[in-house]
């Protein structure tokens, strides 16, 4: 088959004769397809360097606004004082090197009948299969007085970047003996332990740099992640610096003063901050609601044995943005999935048979330099979703000893330089 | 008569592997490009490839044998300082597991 005659097959792809056009693909083979991917993160990056390992003919574009990616991960440290900012950047060079596009503009919209992707740019991009793993974005005023402008004074810093740097130069700030409040919300967010590390890792700094200081986590749920291994360890490496106030005991936050760094309660009571950092409810990138993928809940349904999105057919999504449960928001999470959904569009294209599903995740928290826990879990696909493997997964005993604990900080920063180095190639 | 000749067929074979555990995978249904994915899960943490760039132990190249005892003893506890590997290795079935000991020693790349 011609390079002409493969162009138009893409062509009468693109025109929506999805049913015929399929099998033409089969028969001309991956390297005739374009295989768009919306976001650069841990799914996203991660789909197209396997999808260009599993059929180095296919045309894979990764489009991503940012030149250099920083990442949730070890963002915590980075407020501790425990990395540099650089440390949790990572370039695009490396998913160039191995022929991957990268167009960095924001992707604006989605057509699912011409299948197509509008840029920032005003270019519009052709996809024979698109992903999206647009990560989450906040719900403004879903937690009243909390929106944009809100931020810029009480920051989330729950997407890495100025929102983080911002946080860090508060902390650096705060008055002697001053009050950090962090508001945390219900489930489903990003990054289940990630609250409970930050308040470990304020609580490194703060008793170094400003050792009067409190920590206060107001929490609208009444159990969290690891949280025996979280209150265990912050009571032993910080005393009582970090309290936490769950649901039953007026922790949930119904209005924010951004301003004033006021936030009230559910019950009235009103909690003034020195510092305020306000993690609000979130929900799927835009780009997804864009291209009619998200159902009700804000989320993205997948199908559990290829991540291609119960909405439409041809598109699939990765990460935080989708409804994976039991599986959590997180970035090993997205990795496999991105492996598992790459190697399922490859067998489609290509007319191979789709691999088995597996999935699994470790997330560790660092506690303090030296203090890991972990909590893992190995997945699979059965009838009506993803299902933990029976038998498997769990967290770190809550009786280890100081060995296990350093051993499994040494694992997390191990696991970061790995995970790291599968994505974007260091 | 074909259906039992296959059944003692079958059988031996999986006696004379010593492979005969109950699971929902089975050797045979483990394609090259089913075992690729059971290894992507391993390499978020131990490395590109299996070679670990930290901490954690690297295991491209090791001997077979070996990497399969050590991942059966993760996953029936057995074995002595263990963090995360019993909770994991307890996901795989040890068709699984055989077959990614044999990924990692051969050096296979996804």
């Amino acid at each position: 088959m011609t390079g002409v005659s493969r162009r138009r097959i893409l062509g009468s792809l693109a025109a929506g004769s999805v049913a015929l056009a399929a099998p033409s693909i089969v028969r001309a083979g991956a390297g005739s397809a374009r295989v768009v991917i919306v976001g650069g993160g841990f799914g996203g990056a991660t789909a197209a360097r396997y999808l260009k390992l599993g059929a180095p003919q296919l045309q894979v574009t990764l489009i991503e606004p940012a030149k250099r990616f920083y990442t949730c991960p070890f963002s915590n440290l980075y407020l501790a004082g425990l990395r540099s900012w650089e440390s949790i950047g990572h370039g695009y060079d490396g998913l160039r090197g191995v022929g991957i596009e990268l167009v960095h503009a924001q992707a604006e919209d989605v057509d699912t009948r011409l299948r197509t992707v509008r840029l920032s740019t005003g270019q519009t991009l052709g996809w024979d299969r698109l992903v999206l793993s647009p990560g989450v974005d906040m719900r403004w005023n879903a937690l009243e007085g909390y929106d944009e402008a809100a931020s810029l004074l009480a920051p989330h810093a729950w997407k890495a970047g100025p929102q983080t740097q911002l946080l860090r130069r508060q902390m650096e700030a705060m008055e002697d003996g001053g009050s950090f409040v962090m508001v945390i919300p219900e489930n489903p967010f990003r990054c289940p332990p990630g609250p409970y590390e930050r308040a470990a890792m304020l609580a490194h700094y703060f008793s170094r740099h400003n050792p009067r200081a409190k920590i206060l986590l107001l929490d609208a749920k009444d159990n969290f992640s690891k949280k025996g291994l979280f209150q265990q360890g912050w009571k032993a490496l910080y005393g009582d610096m970090i309290e936490w106030v769950g649901l039953t005991d007026d922790g949930l936050v119904t209005r924010v003063d951004a301003k004033a760094l006021e936030v009230q309660t559910a019950f009235g009571q009103v909690h003034k901050a020195s510092v305020l950092n306000v993690i609000p409810p979130q929900k799927a990138g835009f780009i997804a609601e864009r291209a009619g993928v998200v159902d009700a809940s804000g989320w993205v349904p997948v199908k559990a044995e290829s991540f291609e999105t119960q909405r439409v057919a041809g598109i699939y999504a990765l990460g935080d943005a989708t409804i994976a449960a039991p599986m959590p928001k997180s970035a090993f999470a997205a990795n496999t999935q991105a492996k598992l959904a790459a190697a399922a569009i490859v067998a489609e294209l290509t007319g191979r048979v789709p691999p088995v599903a597996s999935y699994a995740n470790t997330c560790y928290s660092l506690l303090a330099p030296g203090y890991g826990i972990s909590v893992a879990g190995v997945y699979r696909a059965e009838q009506g979703g993803i299902a933990e493997v029976p038998g498997s997964g769990g967290v770190s005993p809550a009786n280890a000893d100081a060995a296990f604990r350093a051993a499994e900080a040494a694992y997390g920063e191990s696991w970061y330089a790995a995970i790291s180095a599968d994505i974007w190639g260091r | 008569m074909a259906f039992s000749q296959f059944f003692v067929r079958s059988l031996i074979a999986l006696v004379g592997m010593g492979l005969f555990f109950p699971g929902p995978a089975r050797a045979a249904d483990l394609s090259d490009d089913s075992v690729s994915i059971l290894a992507g899960n391993c390499v978020n943490c131990h490395g590109p490839n299996g070679l670990s760039l930290g901490a954690i132990p690297t295991i491209r190249g090791l001997n077979e044998e070996q990497l399969r005892s050590r991942l059966m003893a993760f996953r029936e506890g057995r074995a002595a300082g263990v963090t995360v590997m019993t909770r994991l290795m307890k996901g795989y079935d040890a068709d699984q597991i055989a077959a990614l000991a044999k990924w990692f020693a051969r050096g296979e790349t996804p």
